[in-house]
């Protein structure tokens, strides 16, 4: 299964004395979810490759508080928050990576206010960086030429006008990036925002997802690019409802790169 | 005898006037009925904001063919009324197109004026096909059946009779230069009434002055009208789309407020040196409410994006809950909101200055829970809107009541939340296994 994951945690680093260039948020979904920890670990690998110093908080890390903050426990959030707070300015984390838009906005938007200032970034603005400083390189084959549509999560694209950044990687694959009809400002939401994730749909005459689905499949895409763990889950479920599973796959666009690098 | 026609008129114009100005103060003062909150920030970049959405239109033309015939009615608007100047004076002095001296510059303004005018025409009947014949679909949700369909038809309509008393006055106007008529300076020049005059064709000068007289009383009293309907309309956009979008959301969509009123509780509950046997005196203010349930509980800007709604639709037609037969309609809740809150300024009223609670609530009278839990918090909503209106913090606020007060989350968030509370995680997962993916291969 190739080598090991490095994956120090800053408990480690800080018994050594050491401080990472950047702390890896892996959040809930990536810690626990099946689908999703394939993504962590794909950026990982991205990481050790190229050498990048860096650490987890593993056990000492704890829900964000997002997913209660939308559904309107603020209580709740702010105790979220504030633990958390303590634990990342104990350890002076001074840059937070994390490939949840979800986990990337609060940190960005919400915990400053509480107390905790740190510069955060989502996974495909630190991956572009890397490359746009020469730390890393993408090699291109095993995507070349093929259609690869993008799925704008809303808390990376509308909420924190990130848009350029997961493109620009899926251009960097020479693969042959094609637009949905609802993009960029005005893409379509994959359905789990705002606490959906966690409940059933109101009554309706469709699926968010399903619906979304739909519009990416217009495209006719090899592969549905994805940079959140619950648009995936979203996308996975709406191709498979429209039994499409063996001829497009759902991919993060960290699991791109990691594939194109044999990693 | 001689003024009896300017004092009519000043009579008009004051009451046309002084109504307009009790029903702006009523306005104001419901809006103020909301809480307060700090928008002094920023100005340059709210001016900034201002001036591309309100006056620049920049997010109406994300939707070309709607967004330019906008620009039409809008421009044709604002620049016709220069020609409401004219007749005030002329109205109020006895004087006939006062401005008639300015020339060749004159011509060229009346001229403008009426080829505006036509575009506007074309324009609102337009308009009137999109919502009527091809009734397109944001025009025919659940929410716009009854006044806000009559009130989107009768917009277009008195707009299209203004310019059509606008033009016959000119034509006939036009028609009495042409036979030297008395008072009738020749001024002007008319490109598009011209084509009108034959109508006129063979009418006896006083037939024509009844006809441009006529033409030119109703055109000013209708303007007039038209500025007092405003209020009770969703036309009152064409006033409040201006402050709306200097107090529109600075920060990141996703940013949402943080409740202080909660902070102060957090920090208490975990800070370790606070004094567990010290305060709950009888000094401590009353909690306050968490969240909203009645527009009173919501802030004043809140309050005046409900009354700049222009009911337009956009939102919904990008929101992922009502695109897939959900119930939300985010400019529902704008609607709702501005109902509400028109209710409690009535109550008011009725009341001596003091609002008598009325057993109702925004809540549930108005907006109903399972709207409110379809949101997906994506901000289609805010991202659409032409004029900077924010129905997704109303939302999150009504939510934020739900929870916090009445602990009525669905089942469903219940166990997403217990989760949390418990393991640090919106699964029942241990916290202790977060790092377990690292050894799985
Ligand atoms: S934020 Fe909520 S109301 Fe607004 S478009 Fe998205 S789902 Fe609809
Ligand atoms: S909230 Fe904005 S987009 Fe929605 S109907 Fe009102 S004006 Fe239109």
């Amino acid at each position: 299964m190739g080598s090991e994951l490095k994956v120090p945690t800053m408990a480690e680093l800080f018994a050594k004395g050491e401080q990472p260039e950047v702390l890896f948020w892996v959040g809930c979904a990536g810690s626990f979810d099946d689908r999703a920890k394939k993504i962590t670990k794909a950026f990982v690998k991205i990481l050790n490759k190229a050498k990048i110093s860096f650490a987890v908080l593993g056990t000492e890390e704890s829900c964000t508080g997002d997913p209660a903050k939308r559904a309107g426990n603020e209580f709740l959030f702010q105790m979220q928050a504030v633990t958390n707070i303590e634990v990342l300015n104990g350890y002076e984390i001074k840059k937070v990576v994390t490939a949840c838009p979800h986990c990337f906005n609060t940190l960005k938007n919400e915990y400053p206010g509480l107390g905790g200032n740190y510069e955060v970034m989502h996974h495909t603005q630190f991956l572009k960086q890397l490359l746009d400083e020469g730390r890393m390189t993408i090699k291109g084959g095993t995507f070349k030429g093929k259609r690869i549509t993008f799925h704008d999560p809303c808390y990376l694209g509308r909420a924190n006008n990130v848009f350029e950044a997961p493109r620009d990687l899926i251009k960097r694959l020479d693969a042959e990036l094609v637009e949905m009809k609802s993009c960029k400002t005005r893409g379509l939401c994959c359905g789990a925002g705002g606490a959906q994730m966690f409940k059933e749909p109101e009554k309706g005459n469709k699926d968010i997802n399903v619906e979304r689905t739909e519009q990416a499949l217009e495209t006719q895409p090899e592969i549905i690019a994805v940079a959140c763990p619950f648009c995936n889950t979203m996308m996975t479920d709406g191709v498979k409802d429209k039994e499409k599973e063996t001829t497009i796959s759902v991919m993060d666009i960290a699991e791109l790169i990691a594939k194109a690098d044999n990693l | 005898m001689e003024y009896l026609q300017n004092i009519l008129f000043a009579i008009i114009l004051i009451l046309g006037i002084g109504f307009f100005a009790r029903n702006i103060k009523k306005l104001s003062r419901n809006i103020k009925l909301g809480k307060n909150v700090d928008v002094s920030d920023n100005r340059p970049q709210r001016w900034g904001n201002m001036a591309k959405m309100a006056l620049g239109q920049t997010k109406m033309v994300v939707r070309p063919i709607p967004g330019i015939l906008h620009i039409l009615v809008y421009v044709g608007f604002i620049i016709i009324n220069l020609e409401v100047l004219e007749i005030v004076i002329d109205g109020l002095l006895g004087t006939h197109r006062v401005f008639a001296p300015l020339g060749v510059l004159y011509d060229l303004l009346i001229a403008s004026f009426e080829i505006l005018a036509l575009l506007v025409i074309v324009a609102v009947v337009l308009f009137w096909v999109r919502r009527n014949i091809i009734k397109l679909q944001r025009f025919v949700k659940p929410e716009m059946s009854g006044w806000p369909k009559n009130d989107g038809n009768l917009i277009l309509y008195i707009e299209l009779a203004l310019m059509f008393l606008f033009l016959s006055m000119n034509a006939a106007d036009f028609q009495l230069q042409q036979l030297n008529a008395d008072h009738y300076v020749q001024a002007g020049s008319f490109p598009v009434s011209q084509f009108f005059a034959p109508i006129f064709e063979g009418m006896s000068v006083n037939m024509l002055i009844l006809v441009e007289r006529t033409a030119w009383w109703l055109h000013i009293t209708g303007i007039l009208f038209f500025l007092n309907y405003l209020y009770y309309s969703k036309h009152l956009h064409i006033l409040l789309a201006f402050p709306n979008t200097y107090f529109a959301k600075l920060d990141a969509k996703g940013k949402f407020r943080n409740l202080d009123a909660v902070t102060q509780e957090v920090m208490l509950m975990l800070d370790p040196d606070a004094d567990p046997y010290a305060a709950p005196a009888g000094d401590t203010p009353e909690p306050e409410k968490f969240g909203a349930s009645d527009v009173l509980d919501l802030n004043w800007v809140q309050l005046l994006n409900a009354y700049t709604c222009t009911e337009c639709g956009r939102c919904t037609s990008e929101c992922p809950a009502n695109l897939t037969g959900k119930k939300l309609s985010p400019r529902k809740i704008m609607m709702d909101t501005r109902d509400r809150i028109e209710e409690v300024g009535r109550n008011i009223d009725a009341n001596k200055g003091k609002f008598e609670d009325d057993g109702k609530q925004l809540l549930d009278d108005y907006i109903t829970r399972e709207e409110l839990w379809a949101c997906t918090s994506c901000n289609a909503c805010t991202e659409a809107c032409p004029v900077g209106i924010d129905p997704l913090s109303i939302i999150m606020d009504m939510r934020q009541y739900l929870v916090m007060e009445q602990s009525a989350a669905p089942s469903d968030l219940n166990t997403m939340m217990g989760n949390i509370e418990n393991n640090g995680a919106p699964w029942p997962f241990n916290q202790l296994d977060r790092l377990n993916w690292k050894e799985e291969s």
